[in-house]
């Protein structure tokens, strides 16, 4: 658990942020100059907010008013900066190996090889830094990140400096090492896309302050954030399981609590968790339960509310059981159907709505890498 | 080679290890003096930075007899070292290294500086978050990132001592094989009947090693540059 209370202040703006990040991925997400990269930097110790208090399972990182602050060498945070920062007169083994020397002794966590393997770097590693591509930068600098043997991984916008190739690249690997660290990562990013695919929570900032916080999926369903809501692709993230496939039709029932959906087939296999954003603009509703139509997923469900969605849209939040859906629909179509709170819908989602955000679904759990303490002495 | 006289080629050995000597003892100052102007904020900044240029625009003789009155037998410092540890530089090799160090030390500042300005702040920010603390980060990122800027400026400070004429006559006298480099035996030579033979040699001697030696700061820079993988700063 990272606890995090800042204030700072610069010329023209003013940081003013407090939250907590449970285990798993808590990405910090808004527009540029929202005070994310700071809050980040802080919490590495590379930069000193003028109060505030940051703590890591209960070990305090920083406390101003106590007159605390631990230096970012001995923070134990390993950073992912969004410029990879590889040392150009090292070696990609030595760049991967400098956190790793410095490790504190008994310090446990993945050993060299397994990370090696993880990042699909081997064949790298006599390489100098200047003759990769920014992909290969970005894992080699995930895995020097990784082998530090920190308590917290930070990650500045890891992807924003690479092309939508290199992204795609380099998106699996990180799904991977989360899995693979079971450490707790702050994931500074502007891309919806990296947050469907990999925070567990979400931390919204806003003019350097917090506007919401609370679990991904909680946060997809709202339609009082701006920040997700103007999006023209915004909709409730589910978090699905795989059911069972039916090659012969082409099709994958996936399930989430309240509900099933059918998609084309997926290579996943039955069982694997999947998160799915469903985006407002392909959802539709019906308030007779349809015939005849070539959609699949027909749910029942109920509506809880409605929200404007811009001048001429507005947002219908669609109960299943425990799961919120968003339907944007006109703004005449409330009045035309006759919407109030409370009616029984049926929600229309097209199979193939879906299968695009669904890539960004997660990679296959990857096993966990055996954690084995510093043994090399340091040369 | 048959066409330099013995002392001669005890003039050109001397001036070599004189102004070798004076890289050396002028390197370490002067890349702490580097870092001083380059990151640190202190209030004597500017005038740190001035007394380092000092010797630039001093004329020779003058950084020669500054040194004769601090470095002195009777001098506050020189009377120190004479006194309690023996060592006397007025009219000595280590007096002629210490008066040339000094006159090349803003070139090597100047030059060490420049690459220390051009070091990526970001990377030693990275090695901070990897566990280096501050003698470990630079002694591991920031010193062999500035390598080729410190290794010119040796080089240049290298070839500009070979030449340096006023401060060493002034402080350290011209005694053949002690203190009479190049230069100096050229001065020497000018001076005497008959020795225009021998200045003409010297003085082509001195002229390759001028070129030579920047022609090899130039070459050595640029290959370690590449070595880094970047542009060297213009």
């Amino acid at each position: 658990m990272l606890e995090v209370a800042l204030s700072h202040a610069f010329p023209g703006f003013a940081l003013e942020a407090e939250f907590a990040a449970p285990g798993g991925v808590t990405a910090l997400f808004g527009p540029s100059g929202c005070g994310k990269s700071t809050i980040l930097a802080a919490v590495a110790g590379l930069l000193r907010p003028r109060e505030g208090r940051i703590a890591l399972d209960g070990a305090v990182l920083l406390d101003t008013a106590r007159g605390i602050s631990v230096p970012a060498e001995r923070r134990r945070c390993g950073v992912v900066f969004q410029d990879a920062r590889l040392f150009p007169h090292l070696s990609v083994e030595t760049n991967l190996r400098y956190g790793l020397r410095r490790a504190p002794r008994g310090a446990e966590g993945p050993g060299f090889e397994a990370v090696v393997a993880l990042l699909g770097i081997g064949h790298l590693l006599r390489r100098r830094p200047l003759g990769l591509s920014g992909g290969e930068r970005q894992r080699v600098a995930l895995g020097r990140a990784l082998l530090a043997r920190p308590r917290l991984l930070l990650m500045d916008e890891p992807l924003a400096a690479l092309d939508a190739a290199r992204r795609a690249e380099v998106l699996p690997f990180l799904a991977r090492l989360r899995d693979a660290a079971g450490l707790p990562i702050l994931y500074v990013t502007h891309a919806l896309d990296e947050v469907d695919a990999l925070a567990d929570t979400l931390v919204l900032l806003e003019a350097g302050r917090v506007a919401a916080a609370g679990p991904v999926e909680a946060l997809s369903a709202r339609t009082d954030l701006p920040q997700l809501s103007r999006r023209r692709d915004a909709g409730a993230l589910l978090a699905c399981t795989v059911l069972a496939h039916d090659a012969a039709r082409g099709l994958t029932r996936l399930g989430f609590p309240g509900g099933e959906l059918v998609t084309p087939l997926r290579p996943e296999p039955a069982g694997a968790r999947l998160r799915v954003r469903l985006r407002a603009r392909d959802v539709a509703v019906a308030v007779t339960e349809p015939h005849g139509l070539s959609v699949h997923n027909i749910l029942p469900c109920r509506l809880e509310g409605m929200s404007e969605a811009g001048p001429q849209e507005v947002f219908l939040r669609l109960g299943l059981g425990p799961t919120t859906l968003l339907a944007r629909v006109t703004r005449d179509t409330p009045s035309r159907l006759g919407l109030a709170p409370g009616m029984a819908l049926w929600a229309l989602v097209k199979s193939v709505a879906f299968d695009r955000a669904a890539a960004a679904g997660e990679a296959e759990p990857a096993t966990p890498l055996p954690a084995t303490p510093v043994l090399e002495p340091a040369p | 080679m048959g066409w330099l006289t013995p002392e001669e080629w005890g003039a050109v050995r001397l001036s070599l290890e004189v102004a070798l000597r004076s890289v050396a003892m002028g390197l370490p100052p002067a890349i702490l003096a580097a870092w001083l102007l380059a990151r640190a904020r202190f209030p004597g900044r500017p005038l740190l930075d001035a007394l380092v240029h000092l010797p630039l625009v001093m004329p020779p003789v003058v950084v020669g007899w500054l040194l004769l009155v601090t470095f002195g037998v009777r001098g506050p410092i020189g009377a120190v070292l004479n006194e309690w540890f023996g060592v006397r530089l007025v009219f000595t090799t280590e007096g002629a290294s210490l008066a040339t160090a000094v006159m090349a030390f803003p070139l090597i500042v100047r030059a060490v500086r420049l690459s220390l300005e051009s070091v990526d702040t970001g990377l030693e920010a990275a090695a901070r978050t990897l566990g280096a603390g501050p003698l470990d980060r630079f002694a591991t990122i920031t010193l062999p990132l500035m390598a080729p800027g410190i290794l010119a400026g040796g080089i240049t400070a290298f070839a500009a001592g070979l030449g340096e004429f006023g401060a060493v006559i002034t402080f350290a006298s011209n005694i053949p094989g002690e203190t009479q480099t190049l230069p100096l035996a050229i001065y020497a030579a000018t001076q005497t009947p008959g020795g225009e033979a021998t200045a003409a040699r010297l003085a082509l001697v001195s002229f390759a090693l001028a070129v030579g030696g920047l022609l090899l700061a130039e070459a050595v820079a640029r290959r370690m540059w590449r070595l880094l993988g970047r542009a060297a700063p213009s």
